[in-house]
């Protein structure tokens, strides 16, 4: 579908939502109106499960703070609903804040059930405080005013809900094409990408998990004006269980798929309860839920994406214009050739009883190309872990331009100028070569999740693009910036993994064994990248493992065997070195 | 609080506690071999404890209704599959391993539940009854997305829960039950009543696990599921097939369900939904020992029993604010105590 298609076919699906109060009879505007409050907890899922890659179960227990913050401070105390909105925003983020901060550390499942004891905990709270009416709720919650005019027909709560619903769509959009969206999609590629690019994994989680506790909070404040009556039972875990399952089977991974799924669920369970008694006479309310599970896991079963994932080559590809005339990023200086760069002196770690890296001191100068080689098992790959920051090491200390780096986080040893790349490449697959490298400009940005949201972004973005797109041009990968990274095969996914380390406008580019699985033209190609880099004055660390594709290439070598380091040289002098031998080819009896 | 209650409370809650040890042991098992968080354990207990009691007032218990079509089912989907994969020799095996032995103990049952039985019998008949449940299960559920992600699974896994559920509504019905106490007697120790029945609980659960970890020390296939268990593809190319480790570890935490089951259902009545806040709360166990480690979880189980018995004293009404918010303590000290958690990367 084309981009001009898709924008016509979106107007008109607005014009008949916007129409609907026309055509459609009351209880099915009571339908949409479930369909749009569901849908707004699911959206919040959708960024947290789906971008994330964190799942809750627990969601139902914001719309359920959100719920009673609004009927609480509307019926029981008499304020304005509106003051219950902002009641509702305070409290759900608040407590995202509080509990996200104990548990987002954790992985995956650990996260998930964590969700599942919380939601229990504020569910019980609910009916169990005298002030809150126990388990019999609060009752009688005024309508929504504005101004003179009470929202109590269902066409009116209408328009209120699918506003909130279609700018809270459209912030969420926004958000993901910006730099903290970046972010947040860069997630599920793990920690340790994640914190290389110099972003902060932990607060992008809590932001994300913050934000998906809003909108749960908003579709409370409205389900309990939409509903005139609050009690705990629709905020029970079961509920939070629906709500992800809007998600996942409408889509996890696109935003549209979370009103798909909500659409999809209240019209299914609403129609298992039309039907089902005609098939089955007496049939009790837990045969609903049965049938409604089962139809759930074969849906899930079948289409793991969701509905979306069947019909989502039918979306526009994304595609931005780039104007190359915007003012450049600015750069940060690099440092004159030949001055110490980089120190690592005595680094040693161990593993249990294991001496990984034995007491290793070398330097690198500004402007060299230095390997770092190595037979199997020599401790390249944990000196690589130890200079980026992504291992400690037990004694020893590195220095990068005169400062301590030895205990410094991973992100902040990216934010001072050292950029890395993967052994194993990690790229996001799912998005595009722009944004893959537009993911290196982080640490030279600036701009937030309000102002992503807000699109108050736009100047900076536009810098950070065009920057991404030199960068993609200096690699060679210029011609198809809107690409999906996933469909380059290896060799390109190893330059694109230097053009994003280039992004980050870097003073030490450090490469793990950029040469793997190369073929003998992509190493000739990489080779040629890197000595045109070098040319720029740009500093390069190499851990190879191919020694002819060091050889010709660096300036200096560091040789190291089990763990220490036994050489160190011009090429040539390594080569001859009776040591060096000795590791590579085995020792002459 | 004087030191009497204090006693009684920890006596309780002990007892308590050692029921939630072998269910969340039977998560840890699960979990680790198969990557499912299998949430409908607690309803194969609570499944456990509604069969005994149909059967000390000699009714037809519902549990056969339930395991006759999940063996109907499972065996359409596998013959299903062997007629898909021209693997017609493979028939006589299907038929024989998901409809034969599974109606084995149902057949039992409808012979002899009209008659009077000793509450051994009883008890071992039970047991037997639900231990084809979750192998069941596995095979209509969860192979068919095994290699899915975990959270995914979990998912499905919760879905299947809410399904159980309502399939226990129709086949028990909604009354609550409770057994006979295994025994009347009690003993004195330093001036308290201590039931025996608390002994048998403790003691069976302490046998149990002793058990499970002979299994896995000194026999070939315990040895086999604890290698699926540290690398799944290790463990194929060494010939070992997930399915069949799955399935033991489907049918070993049966038992240990199944057991828990029986001991719980003299001391709390049981419904048909009283399954998935036992699982939880052996949940938080099995979360303390980080779902891998069992002498972990099994103190993890025990301590979230003796906070329950202390919590339901103090303020019967935030008992299960006061049990499920203890998670959150746990879990900060263990975020801060394992560091940056390293995700496996999706997609």
């Amino acid at each position: 579908m084309s981009k001009t298609q898709f924008r016509f076919l979106t107007l008109a699906a607005l014009f008949l939502l916007v129409a609907s109060p026309f055509y459609l009879n009351a209880f099915s505007m009571t339908l949409l109106n479930y369909i749009g409050v569901y849908g707004l907890v699911a959206l919040g899922l959708v960024l947290l499960t789906g971008i994330g890659g964190m799942m809750s179960f627990g969601q139902a227990a914001f719309v359920g703070i959100g719920a009673y913050a609004g009927a609480w401070a509307s019926a029981l105390q008499g304020y304005s609903p509106w003051v219950g909105l902002m009641l509702a925003i305070v409290l759900s983020c608040s407590v995202a804040l509080v509990l996200g901060a104990i548990t987002l550390r954790l992985g995956g499942h650990f996260l998930a059930l964590s969700t599942v004891a919380w939601g229990l905990s504020i569910f019980f709270l609910f009916g169990n405080l005298d002030g809150l009416g126990n388990y019999n709720g609060i009752a009688n919650v005024p309508p929504i005013s504005l101004g003179p005019l009470k929202l109590v027909a269902s066409w009116q709560m209408f328009y209120l809900i699918w506003a909130i619903v279609l700018l809270a769509l459209l912030a969420s959009r926004n958000l993901l094409d910006s730099r903290s969206g970046r972010a947040m999609r860069a997630l599920r590629g793990g920690n340790l990408l994640v914190e290389s690019l110099g972003i902060n994994a932990f607060f992008t989680r809590l932001a994300t998990f913050v934000i998906a506790a809003l909108f749960a909070g908003l579709s409370g404040w409205l389900y309990a004006h939409l509903n005139r009556f609050v009690s705990p039972a629709p905020f029970e875990v079961h509920v939070g269980i629906d709500y992800l399952m809007m998600a996942m089977v409408g889509g996890a991974t696109e935003l549209i798929g979370a009103f798909i799924g909500s659409a999809l669920v209240t019209l299914t369970k609403n129609s298992i309860q039309d039907y089902l008694p005609m098939i089955a006479k007496g049939a009790s309310g837990q045969l609903e839920i049965v049938v409604f599970s089962i139809v759930f896991i074969v849906l899930l079963q079948r289409w793991r994406g969701g509905l979306i994932s069947i019909s989502s080559h039918l979306l526009p590809s994304p595609h931005h214009d780039i104007d190359r005339t915007v003012t450049p990023l600015s750069r940060r200086p690099l440092p004159q050739p030949g001055e110490v760069l980089l120190t690592a002196d005595q680094v040693e770690r161990r593993f249990g009883g294991l001496v990984a890296v034995d007491k290793v001191s070398f330097t690198l100068n500004a402007g060299e190309i230095l390997g770092l080689i190595g037979p199997n098992g020599a401790g390249k790959s944990t000196m690589f872990n130890l200079l980026t920051g992504a291992l400690r090491p037990n004694s020893g200390r590195v220095v990068f331009q005169g400062r301590d780096i030895t205990h410094a986080p991973q992100r902040e040893i990216a934010k001072a100028g050292i950029a890395r790349t993967f052994q194993h490449v990690k790229i996001r697959p799912k998005m595009t070569l722009l944004d893959n490298v537009l993911l290196g400009t982080h640490p030279r940005t600036t701009s937030g999740f309000f102002s992503g949201a807000l699109r108050l972004d736009r100047a900076e973005e536009a810098q950070a693009r065009a920057e991404a797109l030199r960068q993609l041009q200096r690699v060679g990968l210029g011609d198809k910036p809107f690409e999906l990274a996933g469909n380059l095969p290896l060799g390109n996914q190893r330059v694109l993994e230097i053009a994003r380390a280039l992004a980050a406008d870097p003073v030490l580019l450090v490469l793990d064994e950029p040469a793997a699985g190369l073929r003998r033209q992509e190493k000739q190609a990489l080779a040629e990248l890197l000595q045109s880099l070098r040319s720029e004055n740009l500093s390069i660390l190499l851990v190879e493992h191919d020694m002819e594709f060091v050889m010709g290439l660096v300036d200096r070598i560091v040789v190291m065997n089990f763990g220490c380091k036994i050489c160190e040289g011009l090429p040539l002098e390594v080569r001859q070195d009776a040591q060096v031998q000795d590791a590579y080819l085995g020792g002459l009896v | 609080m004087s030191s009497d209650i204090a006693a009684i409370l920890a006596i309780d809650g002990i007892a308590s506690g050692a029921i939630y040890v072998l269910i969340a042991i039977g998560f840890v098992l699960i979990f680790a071999v198969t990557r499912v968080i299998f949430v409908p354990f607690g309803d194969i207990s609570a499944f456990t404890a509604l069969t005994l009691a149909a059967l000390e007032t000699q009714r037809l218990p519902g549990t056969m209704g339930l395991v006759a079509m999940l063996a109907a089912m499972a065996t359409l989907m596998q013959l299903t599959a062997d007629i898909r994969a021209s693997d017609l020799k493979a028939i006589p095996s299907t038929l024989f391993f998901y409809l034969v032995v599974p109606l084995v103990p149902v057949a039992l049952m409808w012979f002899a539940a009209g008659s009077v039985m000793s509450m051994p019998v009883r008890m071992g008949l039970s047991l037997l009854l639900v231990l084809p449940i979750a192998p069941l299960l596995d095979r209509i559920v969860f192979r068919p997305i095994a290699d899915a992600s975990v959270l995914l699974l979990l998912t499905v896994s919760m879905a299947l829960h809410f399904a159980l559920v309502g399939l226990g509504l129709m086949f028990f019905g909604p009354e609550g039950v409770r057994t006979q106490p295994l025994t009347d007697a009690s003993w004195e120790i330093a001036g308290m009543q201590v039931s025996l029945q608390t002994f048998l609980i403790v003691g069976s659960a302490v046998v149990f696990s002793t058990l499970l970890y002979a299994f896995f020390e000194l026999t070939l296939t315990g040895k086999a599921l604890r290698a699926t268990a540290v690398n799944r593809t290790g463990a194929r190319l060494v010939g070992i097939r997930p399915a069949y480790t799955g399935t033991m570890a489907y049918v070993l935490a049966s038992i240990l369900a199944g057991i828990s089951g029986i001991l719980i259902s003299p001391v709390t009545t049981i419904f048909y939904d009283s399954g998935f806040l036992f699982g939880l709360r052996a949940f938080v166990g099995a979360i303390i020992g980080a779902m891998v480690n069992y002498p972990v979880t099994a103190l993890g189980a025990l301590l979230v029993g003796v906070l329950e018995s202390f919590a339901s004293f103090w303020s019967s009404a935030f008992k299960e604010v006061i049990v499920f918010s203890l998670l959150l303590p746990v879990l900060l000290w263990r975020s801060l105590s394992v560091g940056e958690v390293e995700d496996e990367a999706e997609e």
